[in-house]
């Protein structure tokens, strides 16, 4: 019994939670506390110098934070997680640890248009260059690689359009040009695509969307696959060099195969700064445990509107990857065979105008900036996520003036499809 | 068992019943340099109840954490259950060799973090001498106990059983019910092929 491999579910409800010791709560208690007592000065040393195992300060590690890493570990099959307070600051923390200023990342054009921007302006300022790539173009990584190049960032399932990735053709390109592949699954969740699978070296998510799923809590995580040798090329000083903040410690050779996740915490969060609040990962990790149940229901649904929508006569495309006819229906049957998710984008014959219409007539979609709610969400790209961009770079992106994007939620698919039929026929 | 074990993934129960039933570990390469892996590996094993020996002929006369050093496997002059070597995979066959001129055999021969050597495992393991290759006992330990669990760690473990409240230098609860947790097989086959390629 000892070494049997449970399922999914049965780690979505369990990975990373015990009864706790002290009192026998069984749901994981809420260690709202800033600080932890030392048992002693030794100990207190011991903490400090990453010599023992334990808590010192909630911007370091708490314990409900703790669970909650190895509960998205355990469920992305990676050797340890850390959890931050945004999806956003979780790609700080990353690429802190792998890019020195003057530095390049690849990064698929086709993203979140908060990370577009984040990696266009916020990254800029740090001396993080980052390189556009096409992913329906894998050449376009390949030709991108420089010797300065440290990375590579794609999504599973990309946004807005809910394309699938070429997740194992990508990390060839990443394996030869010996940099980490770092994946995005937030859109995805580990229930439909658990990237280390196809050769991610790093997961990141924003534990707002899907894994929290309730659009109550802000979150992220980062999963170190512990695949990675850093210690290999010498371009990744952060853990194969001895680090000053801590006497001389190299984070590779003392951690082994959960060093980038150290290296994170220790390194990054630590000084940055970007902590989770401890109640976030409470609720984050209730919602977990549900995680199969509402995907499944999520993907199904979306599938269901997806095919209402295509057949509609005020509408002139329906991209969902689910759908037999879409270009990447042979990816999704590869990736994601339990469903193509639950965001993904339309176009209206009316153009812009029919999108804002749409939007202000919906009565159950409510139009707001989120994804991944148990609410059906819905919101016009290109007058909002994506408004920073240029018209070139919205249409480059997926997010053209006649887009709609919709999140589907879990109720029933009948009043969904009924409040879109009003909307559209009206 | 002995002849066969796979040295790219290790069953839980084989790492348990190993850290549960040594009770004296020889540390061959321990440093008394406090920010060096097998300083603090030491101090946590010590901490954790086992009976350290501490082994390097460079500081034969001194002591580490009130242990005196040893200059070699033969000069500890007792039994010895585990040898843990804290030395880069290229020296990692004399030590082997050594341990194997001693009476009695030790019962386990551990290679830290990052040391590989599958011929010497080979001859320990035809010796009837249990190995454990490129793992950190200390990290075993907190990973079957859960402690690590507190690092964000996946420690592939699951339990609905209530634990012993940690407390300072206490042995934690290796003997924990649990059940397997998830895998982490894409790191281990990342470990094997680096093996194979080296």
């Amino acid at each position: 019994m000892s070494d049997r491999l449970p399922g999914f579910s049965t780690l979505a409800v369990h990975a990373g939670a015990q009864p706790d010791p002290t009192t026998g709560a069984r749901a994981t208690p809420i260690y709202q506390t800033t600080s932890f007592v030392f048992n002693d000065a030794d100990h207190a040393a011991s903490l400090f110098g990453l010599q023992a195992f334990g808590n010192i300060y909630t911007r370091i590690g708490n314990p409900t934070n703790a669970v909650l890493e190895e509960r998205v570990a355990a469920l992305e099959g990676g050797t340890a997680a850390l959890a931050v307070a945004s999806g956003h600051a979780a790609q700080v923390v990353v690429l802190q640890q792998l890019l020195q200023p003057g530095d390049e990342f690849i990064a698929a054009r086709k993203l979140y248009g908060g990370s577009i921007n984040q990696f266009t302006h916020a990254f800029k300022s740090f001396g993080w260059n980052v390189v556009w790539a096409d992913p329906d173009d894998i050449a376009s990584f390949e030709r991108a690689v420089t010797p300065r190049t440290k990375a590579i960032f794609i999504e599973s399932i990309a946004n807005p359009a809910g394309s699938i990735t070429d997740i194992e053709a990508i990390s060839t390109v990443a394996r030869k040009a010996g940099v980490p592949l770092i994946v995005d699954n937030t859109l995805a969740s580990p229930y439909l695509i658990r990237p280390i699978d196809h050769g991610a070296d790093i997961v990141v998510h924003s534990l707002t969307k899907f894994l929290g799923g309730h659009g109550n809590s802000l979150g992220g995580i980062i999963v170190d696959a512990g695949t990675f040798d850093w210690s290999a090329s010498g371009k990744y000083p952060m853990l194969s060099e001895p680090r000053p903040e801590y006497h001389g410690i190299r984070l590779q050779e003392t951690f082994g195969n959960f060093a980038f996740a150290i290296a994170c915490r220790v390194l990054g969060l630590r000084d940055l700064g970007p902590a989770l609040s401890p109640f976030n990962a409470f609720m984050i990790l209730t919602g977990i445990e549900t995680l199969p149940l509402r995907m499944q229901k999520h993907c199904d649904n979306a599938k269901a509107v997806a095919e209402f929508l295509a057949a509609h006569p005020a509408v002139s495309s329906v991209n969902y990857a689910g759908l037999a006819s879409d270009k990447y229906n042979q990816l999704a049957r590869k990736y994601a065979p339990k469903g193509a998710g639950a965001v993904f984008t339309f176009s209206l014959k009316g153009g812009y105008d029919a999108g804002v219409s749409l939007v202000s007539k919906l009565q159950l979609f409510s139009h707001l900036a989120n994804v991944g709610d148990t609410r059906s969400l819905v919101i016009h790209p290109a007058s909002t996520t994506h408004s920073q961009l240029d018209d070139a770079a919205k249409i480059k992106s997926g997010a053209g003036p006649d887009v709609v994007r919709l999140s589907i939620g879990i109720e029933d698919k009948e009043d969904l499809i009924a409040d879109l039929e009003q909307a559209l026929g009206a | 068992m002995k002849d066969h074990m796979n040295h790219d993934a290790y069953p839980d129960n084989y790492i348990r019943s190993i850290l549960n039933s040594v009770k004296s570990i020889a540390m061959v390469g321990a440093s008394p340099v406090n920010v060096r892996p097998s300083y603090f590996a030491f101090k946590y094993l010590a901490q954790r109840g086992y009976d350290m020996i501490p082994i390097n002929p460079g500081h034969v006369g001194k002591d580490l954490l009130g242990k005196p050093f040893v200059a070699s496997l033969q000069d500890i002059g007792r039994p010895v259950d585990m040898i843990d070597i804290f030395r880069n995979s290229s020296h990692i066959m004399p030590v082997v060799k050594e341990a194997l001129t001693l009476d009695p055999l030790p019962k386990v021969i551990w290679m830290q973090l990052g040391a590989r050597d599958d011929a010497a495992a080979e001859q320990a393991e035809a010796a009837g001498i249990k190995v454990v290759m490129n793992r950190c006992p200390k990290i075993e330990y907190g990973r079957l106990s859960s402690e690590i669990s507190w690092m964000g760690v996946n420690s592939r473990t699951l339990s609905s059983k209530r634990a012993p409240a940690p407390t300072q230098g206490m042995r934690l609860s290796l003997n924990r019910m649990s059940v397997g947790g998830g895998d982490t097989a894409a790191s281990d086959r990342a470990a094997k092929n680096k093996s194979e390629q080296s």
